[in-house]
């Protein structure tokens, strides 16, 4: 072995092929399965992908940093369960793309945070977290009342279709009209954002202002949809205590 | 840097300028608004200062021809010149991030002093900034001492440290305008990683030219490690961030990874960030600048080969250890998790083969704070390769992870292991590269070393409290069986060791100040160059 070795770091190229097979097989072993994991893990029927306002929530979630305090993975340890709720699923996050499991929590985990608190607790919370929780360290974000840009919505859920998630046409070239119709219950659009996304979406006016589409509303609706994409999570805990 | 390069280098030093101006003003132009933009006005502003720099030095004199019988340490310099100014960024931040968790409101509610965006400003500007920039330009010296022959040419080392800069920058004040891809430790956007696989390429194709022409037959065990770093990193960058963008002009994309692809993805490349840039790197500047600052050959050749190809392979396999408990099959937990213990023999015998060498030179340890700083790098590498094992074990994982435990760990690797070689080495490089005998005041460096020493120690200490603390608060019961504690009452019991963890932060920083401002006294004062010299004189170009 050590002649072999002796010999071999006398050769650069060979160095060079010998780490690239010792530092390939373990991700090849470890990661190459989990693209056959549809054969596993079913996707539930009634899973859905984000709205656009919701999307556009989960990317000021993603360029605020949210992820680097909070995490949306409730393991499955009793403690947790009893703290959050059903442990995750696999499936849940199958439309995700990043994943925002999280590793860390400065912050409560928020995989099971929608319909937890009101809209009006989480517009208060996030300008203001320290007169809703006093010992909170939560940073403020008052910039949240600034207007939504709507421009790269029909682009992004385009984008995310190319990469396996389940956006169609009308939801593609509606995207931008649906995220000002989500927060507008009486407008004319609200009836087709139930039609494309399903009765369970919640419209409404997350901010409490209907004129106006806000960062705020995408962001509450994203918080209030984390958990409620799928009932697949709670059925699962309902059948393992029959 | 003009006055080392000779009239033609010069020339194609300021054609590559000027095609980073239209880089630049490309993506300016495409983007119109926007961080791209700005972006490319970034690009744009760095091409017109290589531009003016070039420029106005094209017709110098050209560089006496002997320099091709000397070693090439123009690039070190300026590389380590650039760790210093990351160390101060990255640490800055790292101060800055702690500070806001004791004191929330304690900088204005904008946007960009907000703790979501500055905290990857930290982790890069301390990863990428002041890790990545010190394996480069210790690279470039230990690569060329140990093959006894200068740099393969003179303008790619300048390529690379530039390119690889402007990445760095690109990726940090985009995390401040609010771009990121939000994958950990890769959170640059689409474009940025783009950029740094050209450069990487340069890399890799720098190292392995100046290998062939070496003048030694055998490759030293130090560039093992660098080739390592450099091959695994770009294999780790490549796949991770494969990502579309959103449109051609704009920073937005979205991985192509979902779910628990992507979960095991960014875990395999967020544990062999730490195998491949924050270990292997700094193993392969242990293993050069340790023997040579202790006068002491490396204890066990031997040993260094099945060290080295342990880590090779064991460490791709324990990234999954991030994931226990959750939606990850659990094969590939458990794979994961008896990984990370093997990993241990591997990681030990690096460790124990370091701390063996300094056998017969331990009254310079004792004497010489330069290498003390590499002597604590070799404990605390033992000592956190030890508890990285420990806490990938499935149910001590299930008590520390999402605490600061985890925090902890990492900084008992990052302050006491990466940052005290980096330092050891540095001290070593700075005089030699001046022509000195030695720093400019060796009583700063004692200063540095006890102020990092005990930043390190309060930092990993208060980390552990608090990691334990929250992880036990979490999971207490009371007699009733319900939960004992809510969620904020464990962040309100955070508080002291949040107070603790930024004092010792800033003890750290403040080291770290110290030894920019030493290295630069020690450069001003330089008596010359290097005195060694390449083994054979190189062929006239």
């Amino acid at each position: 072995m050590l002649k072999l070795h002796y010999n071999l770091e006398k050769v650069s190229m060979g160095l060079v092929a010998a780490i690239i097979v010792a530092a390939s097989i373990g991700g090849i072993v470890e990661i190459a399965p989990l693209f056959t994991i549809d054969e596993t893990v079913d996707v539930p029927d009634d899973l859905r992908p984000h709205t656009p306002l919701e999307l556009a929530g989960r990317e000021i979630y993603i360029r605020e940093g949210c992820y680097a305090c909070h995490s949306q993975m409730v393991r499955s340890l009793a403690d947790e369960l009893d703290r959050y709720g059903p442990y995750s699923l696999a499936s849940e996050s199958a439309y995700d793309h990043p994943m925002l499991w999280g590793s860390k929590r400065t912050g409560p985990d928020l995989a099971r945070l929608g319909g937890k608190y009101s809209d009006d607790w989480h517009v208060q919370h996030l300008i203001d977290p320290r007169s809703v929780v006093p010992a909170s360290i939560m940073p403020a974000y008052p910039w949240m009342t600034r207007s939504l840009d709507t421009k790269l919505l029909g682009d992004s859920l385009a984008t995310l279709a190319r990469v396996g998630v389940p956006y169609n046409a009308p939801m593609i070239s509606e995207a931008a009209a649906d995220a000002q119709a989500q927060s507008r219950p009486d407008s004319d659009g609200a009836d087709g954002v139930l039609e494309r996304y399903g009765n369970n979406v919640a419209v409404r006016a997350f901010d409490g202002d209907p004129s106006r589409l806000t960062e705020m509303d995408a962001l509450v609706a994203y918080l209030q949809s984390l958990g409620t994409l799928t009932e697949a999570p709670y059925e699962i805990l309902a059948e393992g205590d029959q | 840097m003009t006055s080392t390069l000779s009239i033609s280098e010069r020339q194609i030093g300021l054609l590559l300028s000027v095609l980073l101006i239209l880089l630049g003003l490309t993506m300016a132009a495409a983007a119109r608004h926007g961080v791209m933009a700005a972006h490319g006005f970034m690009a744009l502003a760095l091409g017109l200062g290589l531009v003016f720099i070039l420029g106005s030095a094209i017709y110098d004199p050209e560089p006496p021809k002997a320099r091709m019988t000397r070693y090439y340490d123009a690039p070190t310099r300026f590389g380590i010149m650039m760790t210093l100014v990351w160390a101060m960024i990255g640490m800055g931040f790292g101060v800055w991030v702690a500070a806001l968790l004791y004191w929330p409101e304690a900088t204005p509610a904008v946007p960009w002093t907000s703790f979501g965006r500055l905290r990857p400003v930290h982790t890069t500007g301390i990863i990428f900034g002041f890790g990545g920039n010190a394996l480069i330009a210790t690279s470039f010296h230990v690569l060329q001492r140990t093959s006894r022959a200068r740099l393969a040419d003179s303008i790619s080392p300048w390529f690379v440290l530039l390119g690889y800069n402007l990445f760095c920058l690109w990726a940090v004040t985009g995390y401040l305008m609010g771009s990121t891809q939000s994958k950990e430790y890769a959170e640059a956007e689409w474009y940025a990683d783009l950029w740094l696989v050209v450069v990487w390429v340069t890399y890799f194709t720098l190292y392995i030219r100046t290998l062939a022409r070496r003048n030694e037959p055998h490759i030293y065990v130090a560039n093992w490690y660098y080739m390592a770093f450099i091959l695994v990193v770009a294999m780790l960058h490549i796949v991770n961030n494969l990502a579309l963008p959103v449109r051609w002009t704009a920073a937005e994309s979205f991985p192509v990874w979902s779910g628990v692809q992507d979960a095991m993805v960014q875990w395999w490349y967020g544990h062999n960030a730490v195998a491949f840039l924050l270990t292997a790197g700094f193993l392969g500047m242990l293993y050069y600048f340790l023997p040579v600052r202790s006068g002491r050959p490396i204890w066990s050749y031997r040993l260094s080969i099945v060290s080295f190809w342990g880590i090779t392979f064991f460490y791709i396999w324990v990234g999954s250890h991030h994931l226990h408990y959750t939606a990850l099959p659990y094969w590939a937990q458990t794979l994961g998790m008896t990984f990370s213990v093997m990993l241990l023999v591997p990681s030990w015998a690096s460790a124990g083969n370091a701390i063996a060498t300094l056998n017969g030179a331990w009254h310079k340890v004792r004497d010489d704070a330069t290498l003390r700083f590499m002597f604590v790098a070799a404990v605390f590498y033992g000592l956190s390769t030890f508890e990285g094992s420990f806490l990938a074990i499935r149910p001590v994982n299930s008590l520390s992870h999402y605490t600061d435990w985890t925090v902890g760990h990492v900084h008992s690797g990052t302050l006491g292991w990466v940052a005290m070689i980096v330092f050891g080495a540095i001290y070593t490089l700075v005089p030699q590269l001046s022509g000195r005998e030695a720093m400019a005041s060796p009583r700063a460096i004692e200063w540095h070393f006890w102020l990092a020493v005990t930043g390190t120690l309060i930092y990993v200490v208060a980390m552990w409290n608090a990691g334990i603390t929250q992880g036990l608060m979490w999971r207490a019961y009371d007699e009733n069986g319900a939960l004992s504690y809510s969620f904020v009452e464990s962040v309100e019991a955070m508080a002291p060791y949040y107070l603790l963890r930024t004092i010792g932060g800033a003890l750290f920083l403040t080291g770290a100040v110290i030894c920019a401002w030493n290295c630069r006294a020690t450069m001003r004062a330089a008596m010359g160059e290097a005195a060694d010299r390449p083994l054979a004189p190189q062929p006239a170009e």
